[in-house]
């Protein structure tokens, strides 16, 4: 099953911290939104393979975005 | 003879060196700890040439700093100037999706008022209570404003108040936030507000300038100004002004009302046992506003289904953006996942106009 990574808060995509295939695990840091001058990192919501990024560094984020696409093991 | 007789070290005295101390310590931490820099750094070092002797920097009628003084923040230039650059910075966008928010940023200001009352019982001028108690507000420019329209005699020691208050946020919040919350409710999440669109954020400058001016007319000069820069900033045809007011305009006055500020505080001006009552005032307020903001978000919860987590009222207290700041860091602490940043902008943006209309409140009342 797909699940995906929505932005929790409008701002700047600061780093992405995992690559497409990358296994990742439940609060794992996929990526940071700088908003307001503060680093928030955005934590995994299940455990699973990244199967998509939509974003890269720099990028304006709105609220609700699709960051990225985990496919759920 | 004449060379000596005008040299300023025989005419020091042992408060001016102590006022020395009190700047560098303010250049130190400007410096070292980055506390609040922009305005501390020139504050530290307008308090040292102020106690330079004979130097007539803060003569009146001929010294520099004084015509920066008298014709920057007496003639009230400076703060409203400083507001249009606040304006221009400011996205309502996080208030005008949840407009209930704006309560907790009125919450915030009962310290400004219990503080009020407090200072005039221990025997300061009502103009001085007042002056004192929007410390409370945690807005610069809005205390020097007030501060040189009520009690000017005070305006150094309430700014530096205010500002070494917002500087120690991150200390001064933490404690209380978390005492008056239990872990459950720290870990709320809210649900997010509606999507705000482009024409609304043009109208509520407008609107909102027409109805707080006609509620609170002695507000008009800071709320006409914050007000015009935010439609500069949303109206997106006057980038230029736009980008003017918030960096190089800003800039500029920052300059002259931080040296000036700084200048205000001469020995004898200063070194009173009035200033540590304001410096002791001025924290209490800054705790009964935190805790008031906290409070009302729990009163509000218990007639919504659709929870606020308490933390945000705390940010009710101006010191825009580090209360929000401090917010999120304090939810995300609970819970790692809790994204309160956006919420707690709400009631801090509102807790600016909120201390603005207090300070037109005190004008319309005791001038």
């Amino acid at each position: 099953m797909a699940t995906e990574v929505l932005v929790p808060l409008a701002g700047n995509i600061w780093v992405v911290l995992v690559n497409v295939g990358d296994e990742v695990e439940e609060d794992d840091e996929l990526l940071v939104i700088e908003a307001l001058k503060m680093e928030n990192p955005v934590y995994c919501p299940c455990d699973g393979v990244v199967s998509e990024i939509r974003v890269k560094k720099g990028d304006v984020v709105e609220d609700d975005d699709v960051l990225m696409i985990i496919e759920e093991s | 003879m004449v060379f000596f007789e005008n040299m300023g070290l025989l005419a020091l005295t042992p408060g001016m060196v102590f006022m020395w101390v009190i700047g560098l310590v303010l250049i130190y931490l400007a410096i070292t700890k980055k506390y609040e820099p922009l305005l501390l750094l020139p504050i530290g070092f307008g308090i040292l040439i102020t106690n330079l002797p004979l130097s007539s920097l803060m003569a009146p009628g001929e010294g520099l700093i004084w015509r920066f003084y008298h014709y920057g923040i007496e003639w009230e230039v400076i703060p409203p100037l400083i507001f249009l650059g606040l304006g221009a910075l400011t996205d309502f966008g996080a208030l005008l999706a949840q407009p209930r928010l704006i309560f907790l940023g009125a919450a915030a200001q009962v310290g400004v008022y219990v503080t009020f009352f407090i200072a005039y019982s221990m025997g300061f001028s009502l103009e001085e209570a007042a002056t004192i108690g929007i410390i409370g507000g945690a807005d610069g420019p809005t205390t020097i404003y007030l501060a040189a329209k009520l009690a000017p005699h005070l305006l150094g020691a309430c700014a530096v108040a205010a500002y070494s208050y917002m500087a120690l946020v991150p200390l001064i919040m933490p404690p209380i936030m978390k005492l008056l919350t239990t872990d459950a409710e720290r870990k709320i999440r809210m649900k997010k507000g509606r999507k705000v669109t482009a024409r609304e954020k043009v109208f509520f400058p407008i609107i909102a300038a027409m109805v707080i001016i006609l509620l609170v007319p002695a507000s008009a000069p800071l709320i006409a100004m914050f007000m015009m820069g935010n439609l500069f900033r949303e109206s997106k045809v006057v980038e230029r002004l736009n980008e003017t007011s918030q960096n190089s305009l800003m800039n500029i006055v920052t300059i002259f009302l931080g040296v000036s500020i700084g200048a205000t505080m001469s020995a004898d001006v200063f070194l009173r046992k009035e200033v540590i009552f304001i410096f002791f005032l001025g924290l209490f307020a800054f705790m009964i506003s935190t805790a008031s903001g906290i409070m009302l978000a729990k009163f509000m919860n218990l007639f919504t289904s659709n929870k606020i987590n308490p933390l945000v009222g705390a940010a009710g207290v101006s010191a825009v953006p580090m209360a929000a700041r401090v917010v999120q860091k304090v939810g995300a602490e609970a819970d790692k996942g809790n994204y309160l940043l956006m919420f707690a902008m709400g009631p801090n943006i509102a807790g600016v106009i909120g201390t603005v209309i207090a300070a037109g409140i005190f004008i319309s009342i005791l001038k």
